[in-house]
């Protein structure tokens, strides 16, 4: 048997991805953090002198927490595994990924395993975030002195 | 009160885009963050990102793609003042509450938990 | 020798007894009554995960031996073998263990090849006693091979769970009574170009099922010569595609076809595809299947143990996961 051949067998006997449940599931889940979110930050503008722009730094960091308790908790890859990119793509997925991270290399000693290990998920988001931010705002910043768009 | 509505939902399809990434591109869950985050980025640089969160408040901010959004407009907020330069000093000028937030609560988490193999 | 990589054992070394030792969420396993011993603790109260795995390892050998009415200072060799880098846990055993000691690595596969290596030192009279064994310890092995154990990544039905067990077998010149190790094949590397980690059991499939065939039709056997022929790891996925494999060389799959992996955790779909890792295979051959030759419920058996011989970096550098199988026939006389 070549590799061709148990490739379409290897598909043909794996379980199928189930697409509509796993869209559902992420769309559902997402939606519930969006939610709260939502709700965070309109505490913050309720009782904290936060405007609607202003509210989603302190939001985030809110969620981040949260996100901190339920992974040290071992509550967060049960959302995980039933949310898909539901649990991943908020920030609360980010803050996951850091504090997975952080609490699974505590063992090594807080320089070399928490300090070093804590953004191997997390840290190619932020580089991939501040080279295209870096890109983009360059780009737009020549067509301006070029007259071709205006801020 | 709409606000709450349209959070859930366009939050819920940000999610639903990662999904089909995961799912269908067959990417890693690294690869398809890295990818909404610079998604976001060019949103911004196309003053569309905005826009979605006036709209959907909270269902814009949550979902990673607001992380691109929120260097560059923090990079071109200052390029607009100071030119070429404004580039730089804005972007390392951004204060993300998410990355600070992360590792604050990281290294804490660190401090109190371990990681417990149930399944 | 009637093949490239096969052995016939003509003094038969027998295993005399084996000791398995497994974690906390081993109580899910429907084999937990016959581990012999259980820890409360995923860490074996200990302060690290891989001290975890050593000390587990650690009391499977030592239980092993007692039943012996042994101890370590009597154990000639040791072989033994796990997941973590450069087997550091199995270097401890042997530290605190201080029998002769060779590390074996084939990942999954090791309680098999553990168990070959053993049998042919005895078989060449220079040992009275050698330890085989394999362990793996859930978190360590996870840390290892995937993601930090709380990171939220959705897992596909084809992944399987890294067991917390370890197993050994002490091996002795033969003895009446006893399962005997009559025959073995040495695993060929196998690679039909798998590359998802979370599929392991549809990598490993072909090096099972070319085991599998060259073990037959070498020997000559048939596979109603055996009352159990049982794989090691390879999940619902892998062994589906492993019984296709052999169908289409012409064997036809039975009810003595067993797999440790799919039966591990029960029918528990929290587990996905089932369960892995070198203490997976150990822990079912050392309890299940010995205790069932010892009862006399089977007479011959095939393990086939198979180990996916990747690591994080060949994994990232996009390479493809080479895969083996060992086999060992035992049986009473």
């Amino acid at each position: 048997m070549n590799e061709n051949k148990y490739a379409k067998l290897e598909q043909q006997t794996s379980p199928k991805t189930p697409y509509l449940r796993n869209i559902v599931t992420a769309f559902i889940t997402g939606g519930t953090i969006c939610l709260i979110g939502q709700f965070v930050s309109l505490f913050y503008m309720t009782y904290f002198d936060f405007t609607e722009r202003t509210s989603s730094n302190p939001t985030v960091a809110t969620l981040i927490f949260i996100a901190m308790l339920l992974t040290g908790f071992g509550q967060y890859k049960k959302i995980g595994q039933f949310g898909g990119a539901g649990s991943a793509v908020p920030i609360t997925g980010f803050g996951n990924a850091v504090v997975s991270a952080a609490i699974e290399h505590r063992s090594e000693g807080y320089v070399l395993g928490v300090g070093s290990n804590m953004f191997k998920l997390a840290g190619s988001v932020i580089l991939f975030g501040v080279f295209s931010a870096f890109v983009v705002a360059l780009i737009k910043t020549i067509l301006v002195k070029f007259g071709v768009i205006s801020w | 009160m709409s606000i709450f509505i349209t959070a859930f939902i366009v939050g819920g399809l940000i999610c639903v885009v990662g999904q089909l990434m995961f799912d269908v591109a067959k990417l890693t869950p690294a690869h398809t963050l890295c990818t909404l985050v610079v998604i976001g980025s060019i949103l911004d640089g196309f003053g569309m990102y905005e826009p979605l969160i006036d709209f959907a408040g909270a269902g814009a901010t949550i979902p990673i793609t607001s992380f691109g959004n929120a260097l560059t407009h923090g990079a071109m907020a200052e390029a607009e003042k100071h030119g070429i330069i404004g580039v730089l000093t804005g972007m390392f000028e951004v204060t993300s509450s998410g990355i600070s937030a992360a590792i604050l609560f990281g290294f804490i988490a660190s401090l109190i938990f371990k990681s417990e193999g149930k399944a | 020798m009637v093949g490239r990589g096969l052995l016939t054992f003509k003094t038969t070394p027998s295993i005399m007894a084996t000791g398995v030792t497994v974690g906390p969420l081993e109580k899910k396993s429907p084999f937990f009554d016959q581990f012999d011993k259980v820890y409360d603790d995923e860490r074996c109260g200990l302060g690290t995960n891989e001290h975890a795995n050593a000390k587990m390892m650690d009391d499977a050998c030592k239980i092993a031996l007692n039943k012996l009415d042994s101890n370590p200072s009597k154990a000639d060799f040791l072989l033994i073998g796990d997941l973590v880098n450069q087997m550091t846990p199995s270097n401890f055993t042997a530290s605190a263990l201080g029998i002769p000691y060779i590390g074996l690595f084939s990942a999954c596969a090791t309680s098999i090849s553990s168990l070959i290596t053993a049998a042919l030192l005895t078989e060449v009279g220079m040992s009275n006693c050698a330890i085989a064994g394999a362990a793996s310890q859930h978190m360590s092995v996870e840390r290892q091979f995937r993601n930090p154990v709380e990171y939220g990544a959705q897992k596909p039905e084809t992944a399987q769970w890294t067991v917390t067990a370890a197993g050994a077998a002490a091996v002795t010149p033969y003895q009446q009574g006893y399962p005997s190790i009559e025959k073995a094949t040495i695993g060929i590397v196998n690679d039909l170009g798998m590359t998802d980690p979370l599929n392991m059991g549809a990598a490993m499939a072909p090096a099972a099922a070319d085991t599998f065939v060259r073990h037959l039709q070498g020997f000559q056997t048939k596979i109603e010569d055996y009352d159990c022929i049982m794989t090691g790891d390879l999940g619902k996925t892998g062994f589906t595609l492993y019984k296709t494999l052999i169908e289409n060389k012409g064997f036809q799959a039975n009810d003595s076809f067993r797999d440790a992996g799919v039966e591990f955790y029960g029918e528990d779909p929290t587990f996905l595809a089932g369960a892995s890792g070198a203490g997976c295979s150990s822990a079912v051959y050392f309890s299940d299947v010995f205790g069932k030759m010892m009862a006399g419920n089977y007479k011959r058996v095939l393990l086939i143990a198979t180990g996916a011989l990747l690591s994080p970096l060949s994994f990232q550098q996009k390479d493809t996961i080479p895969c083996i199988a060992h086999a060992v026939e035992l049986s009473m006389k």
